[in-house]
């Protein structure tokens, strides 16, 4: 699996992809694999402040649930409300399901996020645990 | 430095390189290293293999559960003693619900019991009480005329679960499993190996057989790529551990450690009907008397949620004021009901269908409502 350049990755498995003043945030392929199939996408009403770090909603498959962590702070701007009729959109195309879009408070919080590539050695080492 | 216990190592079956091969994804259930659920690429998923033994055949390797043997000529008066459904009603061949009590009538554990001869029984036991259970079972049974033997290693056990599983293990087998009744065994040649247990049990409330083939690695693959291969025109699905637990759910088949313990005794449990108090002495027997006119205080209820989320192990149960009233012992999205449910034991006023309640989900009460159960029962045969 390669993981798309054009966005930022957490060392908890989420995505976050910019584009002007807004960014756009989901889970990874490796994230939705791991759950297995989901049934459950959990995220706060459009106006919520997020913090950078923070748990800001929950994704559950059958058998697991899972905080979803706030890749940045700054405020929901929008909700994937399709997610909550068809979470298993996630593991169809999860680079490709947002779960919100928000404003960035502090866009330099980006810096201290993983490339792709990064990601990637990451994730390598950890399925190898 | 505080003193390490040395970790006893994950113990394996014999079809783990198998199941690894597969792409399984593996985890660690009671010291054993078993597949949860198999790549969607083979069928698998745990919805996808929970609908596959609901509609078609699944098949999992159960050789993680253990095996107890009592022969002898008392080897029915000592399973008396030590069970509380009644024995002596088994014909040759007839398996039986049941369980292993404690003086205080709860559970060391639920068992099968199979009668394999006039005085042979087998007793299939969980994989996580295994040696609890050979030093309770032997401890037990010492005043009978009866040879205890622990075999637990001597198998590799393969369930093929579900409305198309007979047909599948019919290709593969001589013996005429048409015959062979739900709870019945059958002895026969399969897959080229002679004499070979059957029996119509499984703990996915479906249809379905379980297999007990030697346990050497080279067999065991043998077998379970054979019954893959002929199950090839029927959808047949490999499953893991994850679908195992949700089709047991649908079908309130208690989980050790969940909905039985060594502190839910057999009337909280809901398990009367396999509760013999008729028959002779057994362990258990005067506590379960005393409890019963005691007045059972809490029951085992089927939870459906009515409002958004998933109930899971632990969570608690509330009342409509938000008062905690009992937790939940199991709960999941049921894959083939299509709904969120849980099994939670309650005081009794709790227990009625219908009631209304909720389940605490991080921090909020969510509404679910008492339901009847089994929460799935398999549709009669028609045929």
């Amino acid at each position: 699996m390669s993981y798309p350049a054009d966005r930022k990755y957490t060392k908890e498995h989420e995505w976050i992809q910019v584009n002007g003043n807004s960014a756009a945030v989901g889970i990874t392929h490796y994230a939705q694999e791991s759950l297995g199939d989901i049934v459950f996408v959990e995220v706060p009403k459009v106006g919520a402040e997020l913090t950078a770090g923070k748990t800001f909603g929950t994704v559950e498959s059958v058998k697991a649930v899972s905080d979803l962590f706030a890749p940045a702070s700054g405020t929901v701007t929008e909700v994937n409300g399709e997610l909550a009729t068809a979470p298993e959109k996630v593991n169809k195309d999860a680079h490709g399901s947002w779960m919100v879009k928000m404003t960035l408070k502090h866009p330099g919080e980006l810096d201290g996020l993983l490339s792709s590539a990064d990601y990637e050695k990451f994730v390598a080492e950890e399925a190898g645990h | 430095m505080p003193s390490v216990e040395a970790t006893p190592a994950v113990r394996k079956t014999a079809l783990n390189a198998v199941h690894r091969q597969m792409g399984a994804k593996m985890v660690e259930f009671n010291g054993w290293d078993m597949p949860v659920e198999y790549p969607a690429s083979l069928g698998g998923g745990i919805i996808a293999e929970h609908i596959a033994v609901r509609t078609g055949v699944g098949i999992f390797d159960v050789s993680h559960m253990g095996d107890i043997r009592l022969a002898g000529p008392q080897a029915l008066a000592a399973v008396q003693h030590i069970s509380m459904n009644d024995a002596s009603k088994l014909a040759i061949g007839q398996a039986q619900y049941s369980a292993l009590l404690y003086p205080e009538g709860t559970f060391v554990d639920d068992v099968i019991v199979h009668r394999l001869a006039e005085d042979e029984y087998l007793l299939v036991i969980n994989a996580g009480t295994r040696e609890k259970d050979f030093s309770w079972v032997r401890d037990n049974t010492c005043q009978f005329d009866c040879a205890v033997e622990n075999l637990s290693d001597d198998f590799t056990q393969i369930a093929i679960q579900g409305p198309k599983g007979v047909n599948l293990l019919q290709k593969l087998t001589a013996a005429d499993l048409t015959t062979v009744k739900f709870y019945w065994v059958t002895r026969g040649r399969l897959c080229g190996l002679d004499n070979i247990l059957m029996g119509r049990t499984g703990y996915t409330a479906e249809d379905g057989f379980e297999i007990y083939i030697p346990t050497d690695e080279a067999t065991s693959a043998r077998v379970w790529n054979e019954i893959l291969a002929a199950g090839k025109e029927f959808g047949v699905v490999p499953c893991g551990l994850g679908a195992r637990n949700t089709l047991r759910l649908e079908g309130k088949l208690p989980l050790y450690g969940h909905e039985i313990s060594d502190t839910i005794n057999v009337w909280e449990a809901g398990l009367d009907r396999f509760c013999k108090m008729e028959k002779a002495e057994f362990v258990g027997r005067a506590a379960l008397e005393k409890a019963k006119a005691a007045g059972v205080k809490r029951t085992l209820a089927g939870l459906e949620m009515t409002e958004r989320g998933i109930a899971r192990d632990g969570y608690k149960v509330l009342d409509a004021g938000g008062h905690e009233i009992g937790h939940v012992t199991s709960g999941s999205p049921a894959p083939y009901l299509k709904k969120n449910i849980a099994l939670a034991y309650v005081p009794l006023e709790f227990g009625t269908v219908g009631t209304a309640v909720k389940v605490e989900i991080r921090g909020q009460g969510a509404g679910a409502v008492v339901v009847p159960t089994p929460f799935y029962k398999r549709p009669k045969k028609t045929a």
